[in-house]
Parts: C-alpha cells; structure tokens; sequence
C-alpha cells in the first residue's frame, strides 16, 4: 500500500487546513439567531446526512414492505378474483331475476288491464323444426288450457295453444306457416288475414287495394277468428304492395320478438264469450253489408287462418267470422290457400262493428 | 531544525508586531510583519510548509489579537500555500519579483480577512483601498529588505570568520 506523503499533497493539506479554520470559524461565529455558526452548520450538515440515512432506509423498507406486500397481494388477488367471478354469476343472477320481474310485471300489468282471464305461463321449450313455428309453455289441460286458446304477452299475439298437454301446452306461433288471425288496420279499420310464413315477417291478405294502408300502420287482431281477442297488437306494416288481383300485399313487421319470449298469458276465456263477440260482430256487419255479400259472407270461413291446411297447427274457428272478405275461399284439403278467382273484393267493416275492443293495450283499436 | 527556525520567525514577528512595529514606523498598523515571514518562508520552503506555516502564524496573531479564531489564520493558509506554490513555479530570488509577490499576497490576505469579516458580518470596512494598498507596498518594502538582511547574514557570517582566522 503506498504511502501518501503529505508533502506531495499540497492542495489536499491546503484543503484540510481550510476546513479546519473554517470549522474554527464556524465554533465562534453566531447566526442572525444566536445560535453558532458551527451547531447550524453540524446540524445541517447531519440533518442532511441523516435526511440520506432516513431516505436510504425508507426505501429499503418500502422495498421491502413492497415484496412482502407484493406476496401477500398474489393470494388477496387471487381471492379478489375468486369474489369478483362469484359476483359477477351473482349479477348475473340478479340481472336476469329483475328481467324476470320485469316480464313478470308488465305480464301482471297486462293482466290487470285486460279484462280477460288468463294464465300465466313460462315457456320450457322451443320447436324441434324450423318448418314449425311452435313453443313449449309450462301450463296444461290441468291449469285449464285448451286448444285454440289465445296465448299472448305485453307486446302483442303470440299464437294459440294448439296441443294442450296435462302439464305443458304447445303453442303455435303467429309466424308459423300454418298460422293465421284475423287483423284489420288500425287507422283504417281495414279488415283482412295475417298469416305467418316461417320467418320472421308476417303476410296480411285479402286488404282491398283501395284500402288505406301504409307503412307503420299498426295490425290488431280484429276478433273475427274467435281464438284472438280483438284489439291486440300483431305489428306494423312493414311494406304495401300491389298484389295480384285487387288485393293488398301487405308484409307486417311482428311486435312480437319470438326469439326472447320468456313469459306468456293464455286467455282461458271461453271460446263461447269470444264467440258471442265475434257473433255480435258479425250481426253488426251484416246490417251493414249488401245482402249479397252477406250471404256470401256467411257461407264462408274466411277466417279460417290457413284454409285447406290439415295441419293440427292450423287455428280454425269455430263460428264464421264476421265482417271477413268474401273473396276468401271455403276450407279445403289440398287445394291451394287462395285459389285465383277469388274475386270479390272484401268488404270496409261496418262502422258500427269497430268498437267492442277489449283495449287491453294502450294504442290499439282506435 | 527548520521549523524551530521557522517558528522562531514567526514568533519574532509576533513579538516585533505587538512590541515594535508602531514604534519604529509612523503608522506602521499597517504592517503586518507576520504576513511577511509567512510569505518569505513560503516562498523558500514551497506549499505544504506555505500551509502549516500561514495557519499558526494566523491562528496565533488571531488569538494575541482578540478577533475570530481562524479568520486571519484561513487568510494567511491562503497567502502560504500561493506563496508557496508561486515560489516553486518561478524564480523569485530577485528584489523585485520578491516586492510584487509580498504585494500580491498582502492583498489576497486583506481580500481573504476583510470578505470573511464582511460575509460573516462581523466587522464592516469602508473602501480600505488605500490602506490596503499602503500596507502591501510597506510589506513589499520590508519584505524585500528583510529577506535581502536574512540572506545576507550567512555571508558575513563567513566573512566575519574568515576575517579572525587570517589574522590570527
């Protein structure tokens, strides 16, 4: 190890002889304060030597208490995760249950307003075939359901119970090929037949072209049919076309969302209440029917959803409808729905025949 | 048995500084003949001995004269250790040289002792120009002719011994 001579080192014993007068001069000197110049300056000095010291160790520290707590924080992560997935399966519970409640509730809401008897029902189950349009509801024979009882919800006709079951119905839907209701036009009253087609629309048939009809009119059921209760809400007209003959082709958007049902009513009415309805319906139009057409009227079953369907899906009524087109033919097996030459033009409903709506909606009817 | 020597200069100047100095110079308060054997020993024996010969010879006169210990003797480690170094990098054996070097140090030491008094606030001193110009030419002075009078004495010394041998 070498040795420093002092000699050698004339700025460094030059500097230690400075610091050492200073710190002299320091011991002797005092502040403004009073207080020697040498205590401000050794406590300074300290005070920054300790503010490092502190600075060093605070950080070790937080380092260390950082690992540590980085430790720990892996398991409180992993339980917080563990939380966090059960309340979100929890949300989710509570998301759907006050969906649930909602349906359940402007189910509940609609049952009040409507004056008919209904029941309740879930739906369990979906068709098996995209060619049939069907549900499955969780009420049967023993809730007191029977076949061509209407099902509908809060936003408008779903179908009709078309295969009671004791504890489970099958329903068919509106928008099932084979599926048919009496509707007339809201803002006009212009009678005529929905009929499903498998999709996702809905075709009405048998609007005189004279009628007035455009699109986003609302369709309601007209009652003619002796399954749906009048005045509910079918959809609205997607489109107005010229269809062959003197008829409307009509393609009407549903109200319905088919594919987020979840809660449905069965009206139980008697099929006879309704029938006396649409009884009183159809006297109404006849009185204001030509005679001719009157009879022609009541040799026929217009209403009949799919004529010369044998398909049990099929509603048929049970007492001819009322105020229906003429031009709709008789029920046959295999002949066509519409033959041509059907071509006398249905008749505007009678004036007196539009009231008699339940109004189970707000907005429908008039 | 240079720094006995060097101490005994010193303590010469202390005692001729507090005893003598006003006496025989009018004014001589201005003198500061410890200044003077600090810069001429530094000039002959280099910086480190500038250093260790300027701080007791500071700290001394600082003690005998009743100020801040450590502000004349910070001042006159300065002056060594310049000194010092000044006379290791050039010759200055020459009167003249040797007369700019006490005046240069006597003005770095006023610089050093006035702005330690200043900074520190202790002692205030309106425009000592002059007096510091004076007393660094009457350092000058004295210095030159008190280093001319130290290098001198060997020499007679000899002659003086030379002179008795050759006649007895």
């Amino acid at each position: 190890m070498p040795t420093v001579q002092l000699s050698q080192r004339p700025v460094l014993v030059l500097a230690g002889a400075v610091v050492l007068h200073i710190i002299l001069i320091s011991a002797q000197v005092n502040t403004r304060t009073g207080i020697p110049l040498l205590q401000v300056a050794t406590f300074g000095f300290f005070a920054e030597i300790q503010r490092a010291t502190m600075t060093t160790v605070s950080r070790v520290r937080n380092l260390w208490t950082g690992y540590v707590d980085l430790r720990s924080a892996q398991a409180e992560n992993e339980s917080l995760k563990r939380e966090l997935q059960r309340l979100q399966i929890r949300l989710q519970e509570e998301h759907a249950l006050a969906q649930r409640t909602e349906s359940l509730r402007q189910l509940l809401e609609l049952r009040q307003r409507s004056r008919l008897e209904t029941v309740a029902a879930e739906i369990i189950a979906s068709g098996p075939s995209d060619e049939f349009r069907t549900i499955t509801i969780d009420k049967g024979s023993t809730d007191g359901l029977k076949r061509d009882m209407a099902v509908i919800s809060p936003n408008g006709v779903i179908g009709r119970v078309n295969l009671p079951s004791g504890r489970a119905s099958q329903v068919q839907l509106l928008i099932d090929r084979n599926a048919a209701a009496g509707a007339l036009i809201e803002r006009t009253r212009a009678q005529g037949i929905v009929a499903g087609q498998g999709g996702d629309t809905l075709l009405m048939e048998y609007v005189p072209s004279s009628a007035d009809v455009k699109p986003g009119d609302l369709v309601v059921t007209s009652g003619i049919d002796a399954i749906y209760p009048k005045g509910f809400v079918i959809g609205t007209v997607q489109s107005v076309e010229r269809g062959p003959g003197i008829f409307h082709k009509i393609t009407i958007r549903p109200a319905v969302d088919f594919s987020r049902l979840e809660e449905v009513l069965v009206v139980t009415t008697p099929p006879a209440v309704k029938q006396a309805e649409a009884e009183e319906a159809a006297i109404a139009a006849r009185r204001a029917q030509p005679p001719s057409a009157e009879s022609a009227s009541t040799n026929q079953s217009a209403a009949s959803p799919r004529p010369g369907n044998q398909s049990p899906r099929t509603a048929r009524p049970r007492t001819p409808p009322a105020g229906l087109p003429s031009a709709v033919p008789p029920a046959t097996n295999q002949g066509p729905r519409r033959p041509p030459g059907t071509t006398q033009p249905p008749r505007r409903p009678a004036a007196n025949q539009t009231p008699q709506r339940p109004g189970v909606l707000p907005g429908a009817g008039e | 048995m240079k720094a006995a020597a060097a101490l005994g200069a010193i303590a010469l100047a202390l005692a001729l500084q507090t005893t003598l100095a006003s006496l025989v110079f009018r004014g001589a308060a201005a003198l500061d003949l410890v200044l003077i054997v600090v810069v001429y020993l530094s000039l002959m024996s280099g910086p480190v001995n500038g250093v260790l010969i300027g701080s007791i010879a500071g700290l001394v006169q600082d003690a005998l004269a009743g100020g801040v210990l450590g502000i004349g003797g910070l001042a006159k480690t300065l002056v060594g250790f310049t000194t010092g170094v000044l006379g290791t990098q050039f010759i200055v054996t020459a009167p003249l040289p040797r007369f700019v070097v006490f005046v240069l140090a006597t003005i770095l030491h006023a610089a050093v002792f006035m702005g330690l008094y200043v900074l520190l606030d202790l002692r205030q001193f309106d425009a000592p120009y002059r007096q510091v110009l004076s007393q660094a030419v009457g350092n000058g002075f004295v210095g030159v002719v008190g280093a001319q009078i130290v290098e001198l004495l060997p020499g007679l010394r000899e002659r003086r011994r030379a002179r008795r041998v050759s006649r007895h």
